[in-house]
């Protein structure tokens, strides 16, 4: 596959394999983290974008996700907390040819670096940003997080945290993000489907994986994997399709949301469809209040995918235009140009 | 009627209005002309933070002070020898700076009750005994324009706008200063408003008239052109010299210039030129904040570009983190900074050389960075070019320290020839460098200490890069006590090994036994006051220094040569501080922070008290 988010990316000669991606370090994460899934999924997707492994890179801030770059055979920028999406803004805006992921957490791109994630979503610089939600402070063990519920018991919060969480997927659409979705660390054919779109999106895309922290905060998803609980709740997105899961379906409130009815109660015309091109982005911010109060119905997929030009793109082109006006700069001319005198 | 015209060597003039009154716009057109006339000269901007002060009043007043010669000059004079005021506000607060017998044009249009009751004056002192130290021309600026425009159609307010053109061309006919240059200027600057240019033109040429018919003017003053060394000069402040060395830095080393930076006085203009220079392949990137700025360009210099982040002291604190990821992961980066009033947002238009221990200290863990500092606005274009000299070939972040006094003063410069500029170019890594064909990210190269440097793109040199402490050679996760303590000592190596310059001493009877030491922007004040000093006599040595990380090799030797060494700075002693702990030498500090640069008549009084003492 090949689509436009990789259109100035060389092209791999030979087929590459999962082992490809697989760097020589130790993986260092507790047993049992989610992570290991996560890595595990991107390392096995990698190889199907067919790029060139050298043009790729993997960019991260600080905390458990951001070791990520480490174990990936790729170029790596391991950095510092909450400015992987300024680094890597710098290095996709200067190099279109790489395909530039940027591996951060909860923590790392809510909190610390709250401000570099919206300013990258507006933007629209090409990267692919995977934030790994798993509602908790991990490095540090244990503290609340930008994701966590209220009231949440933690070391720093021994009567409850006070302070409302960011739904990341609501904050993204608010930052004008053109490409946003949601998936699971445990479900590797959805995380594959997800990753694929990001990736031939032109832009920045925001792909938010939950992910389970089993020291700290185990079983924060686990009504969305219990086999018993996890269809009533989870709200699968397809672009085109009617948003109906379980015996339930989605269609528009009388508030200027939308709500979950039972399906036997709403004509199939009542139903709404999923546009994930929509330029609009009410309804996806519409779908991304779904899982209000906390995780009663939590949609995963592509909430919005819309075209416009990358921030990388427009900025060559306004060299070249510059180029073309005037040609190519000349020192010396530049050095000699305005008001000169000559001393003899 | 003929006038007489009288020969000077030199001219100090202070222009002085509100900040709305164009006074920074008047004094760039007269320092231009004064160029293109072939005097030597140097300018010193003194601006208001505030964007329009109440009109008026004392602290909007701005103003632009010009020195300029028949030879060559060091500094932008001490005391104005003519002080153009626009406004009671501007006349109280540089009356000060007057020295007995200077000249004053006073604006009588605006030394009205009500402006003068702004400033505290019970009466307009243009009609009392209160100015008979000075010379005093009264000018109806305001009203000469307006009446100048009457047949335009025009606004009053526009008309009274022009007046600072008036007093333009008035200076510009005092002066013999050739016009056609304004001239073009005012019809290009207002091309889209042709009847404001028109009245422009015609304000500047009424003011120019005036003085030619006017019985208030009975002297005109010719000043000749300065014999400069021979070559093409043009006029430059420090700001745009820094950008035109980034680009020439770009150019010389074949690598894309990347800027990231975030809005900030007195740094800003940097970011405005460079933008202009797109067909250099310049990528400026206005950050959403100071750590995004430096973060983009680290990100850049990554992806082997030549990375920049400008910024002021307060920026440089924000950046500090991702310098020490540059520290670390040992990429080529360069931080400017110019220097301005501290700590917190202290006074951003005025000057100060507060940051060096910052610059040199101001992150976590051993974290070397070379500094180094121009002496004057020209010297601005070498010294990024020698930052990202030292940047390229060592893989370093490198501290330049600019100013205020530097960024917005200007002077003639003599434009270098092209083939004279350092080759800096880089050669990225392309081959494996390890045993068994492995990439090995840390392993130095012998004589600089420098890493490889192999870009994303490059087959078969895959690696990643980090903040956490690395393993000697391999560059992976490392946390063994005795690697950490090697890898410590070798980036310390690393930049004290920086090939630099000796520190030169000008001593020219080499029997001098006080030597006066200096960094940054006080080298125009400091040589201008050793002028004065050996002028009346006395023996003294100067060495200023651009490289304060790593110094020069002999500059231990030197200091211990002199009986006695005077470092004046615009801080409370922080160079003195690090040459007592580096040399044990007794450095004599002079010291004073009050956002302007020095004047050479205070330091010629320092310098003479030292030597005198003796």
């Amino acid at each position: 596959m090949n689509g436009k988010g990789l259109a100035l990316i060389p092209r791999a000669e030979g087929k590459q394999t999962l082992k490809d991606f697989k760097s020589d370090q130790e993986v260092r994460w507790c047993p049992g983290c989610g992570d290991y899934a996560i890595l595990a999924a991107v390392q096995s997707f990698m190889p199907e974008l067919g790029i060139k492994r050298e043009n790729t890179v993997f960019v991260s801030g600080i905390g458990c996700s951001s070791r990520f770059p480490y174990y990936m055979n790729t170029y790596g920028f391991h950095s510092i907390h909450g400015r992987a999406p300024a680094i890597a803004t710098g290095l996709a805006a200067s190099r279109p040819d790489l395909s530039v992921w940027v591996i951060t957490g909860d923590g790392d791109a809510l909190s610390i670096g709250g401000n570099h994630l919206i300013h990258a979503l507006r933007r629209n610089v090409n990267l692919n940003i995977l934030l790994f939600n798993n509602r908790i402070y991990g490095l540090t063990k244990g503290q609340y997080s930008p994701t966590s519920e209220v009231g949440k018991i933690t070391k720093s919060t021994p009567m409850g945290s006070l302070d409302r969480p960011f739904n990341p997927i609501s904050l993204a659409i608010g930052a004008e993000a053109g490409f946003v979705a949601r998936t699971l660390d445990s479900d590797r054919k959805h995380l594959h489907s997800v990753l694929r779109e990001a990736a031939a999106h032109r832009g920045t895309s925001l792909v938010e994986i939950y992910q389970n922290c089993n020291i700290f905060n185990d079983g924060a998803f686990e009504r969305m994997k219990d086999p018993a609980t996890r269809d009533a709740i989870t709200v699968r997105l397809e672009h085109g399709q009617p948003i109906v899961f379980a015996d339930q379906a989605v269609r528009l409130a009388r508030t200027g949301g939308v709500e979950v009815v039972p399906r036997e109660s709403v004509r199939e015309e009542e139903i709404l469809v999923h546009d994930a091109h929509n330029p609009d982005p009410s309804l996806a911010f519409a779908l991304s209040r779904l899982d209000e109060p906390a995780f009663t119905h939590v949609p995963i997929g592509v909430f919005r995918s819309v075209d416009r030009p990358s921030y990388d793109q427009l900025m060559s082109e306004q060299l070249e235009a510059a180029t073309a006006k005037k040609g190519q700069g000349s020192l010396s001319d530049l050095l000699h140009g305005g008001d000169t005198w000559r001393i003899s | 009627m003929t006038k007489q015209v009288q020969q000077l060597d030199r001219v100090i003039i202070r222009f002085a209005g509100d900040s709305g009154d164009g006074m920074q716009l008047t004094g760039d057109r007269f320092t231009a002309e004064t160029a293109e006339f072939g005097n030597d000269l140097s300018t010193l901007p003194n601006f208001p933070a505030e964007i329009r002060a109440p009109a008026g009043t004392l602290p909007g007043v701005s103003s632009f002070q010009l020195h300029f010669a028949d030879h060559d000059i060091l500094t932008p004079g001490d005391a104005p020898n003519v002080l153009v005021a626009m406004n009671p506000a501007a006349l109280k607060a540089n009356l000060s700076d007057l020295p007995r017998g200077a000249d004053i044009i006073a604006n009588s249009d605006e030394f009205t009750k009500r402006n003068l009751a702004k400033v505290g004056y019970a009466e307009s002192p243009l009609e009392d005994e209160s100015l008979s130290e000075w010379r005093v021309h009264s000018v109806p600026l305001t009203s000469l324009t307006v009446k100048a425009l009457e047949e335009f159609e025009i606004s009053k307010k526009d008309a009274e706008r022009a007046k600072n053109m008036f007093a333009l061309g008035l200076l510009s006919w005092l002066y013999h200063r050739p016009v056609e240059a304004t001239i073009k200027f005012i019809e290009s600057k207002f091309a889209k408003k042709p009847d404001i240019a028109k009245s422009n033109v015609a304000a500047f040429n009424a003011g120019w008239n005036y003085g030619e018919t006017t019985e208030a003017f009975s002297v005109s003053y010719e000043i000749k052109p300065a014999k400069l060394a021979p070559g093409v000069y043009r006029n430059i402040s420090g700001n745009q010299a820094l950008a035109y060395g980034l680009i020439a830095a770009s150019v010389q080393s074949g690598l894309p210039l990347f800027l990231g930076s975030y809005p900030i006085t007195p740094a800003s203009d940097i970011l405005h030129e460079l933008s202009k220079h797109k067909r250099f392949g310049i990528r400026t990137f206005q950050a959403e904040d100071e750590i995004a700025g430096v973060g983009a360009a680290l990100g850049a210099a990554f992806g082997g570009a030549l990375g920049v982040t400008t910024t002021s002291g307060p920026g440089v604190a924000l950046k500090a983190e991702t310098v020490g990821l540059a520290v670390t992961t040992e990429l080529p980066l360069i931080v400017v900074d110019v220097q301005r009033a501290g700590p917190s947002t202290g006074m951003p238009t005025k000057t100060e050389q507060t940051d060096l221990l910052m610059a040199l200290y101001g992150r976590n863990g051993e974290s070397p960075v070379p500094v180094v500092a121009p002496s004057t606005p020209s010297d601005c274009f070498d010294i990024a070019v020698e930052a990202a000299r030292i940047a390229l070939k060592y893989r370093t972040p490198v501290m330049l320290l600019s100013d205020g006094y530097l960024a917005n003063g200007s002077e003639p410069w003599k434009l270098p020839e092209i083939e004279d500029l350092p080759d800096i170019s880089v050669e990225f890594t392309t081959e494996p460098n390890g045993e068994d064909g492995t990439y090995l990210p840390f392993k130095r190269d012998t004589e600089t200490l420098a890493r490889p440097w192999a870009v994303p793109g490059t087959p078969g040199l895959e690696h990643r890069i980090g903040g956490i402490e690395k393993a000697d050679g391999t560059g992976n996760i490392s946390y063994d006590p005795n690697n950490h303590d090697l890898m410590v000592r070798l980036r310390q190596a690393k930049i004290d090994g920086i090939d630099v310059p000796d520190l030169e001493v000008d001593d020219p009877s080499g029997s001098a036994r006080v030597l006066v030491l200096g960094w940054g922007s006080t080298y125009g004040p400091i040589a201008a006051a050793i002028r004065r000093v050996r002028r009346s006599g006395s023996e003294v040595a100067q060495a200023h220094l651009r490289h304060l990380n790593p110094f020069p090799k002999n500059i231990g030797e030197v200091l211990k040569s002199y009986d006695k060494v005077l470092l004046p700075e615009i801080n409370l002693g922080q160079l003195a501080l690090l040459l007592r702990a580096r040399f044990l030498v007794d450095i004599i500090s002079y010291n004073r922070v009050r956002g302007l640069p020095f004047k050479a008549e205070e330091l010629a009084g320092v310098i003479q008290d030292v030597i005198d003492s003796e």
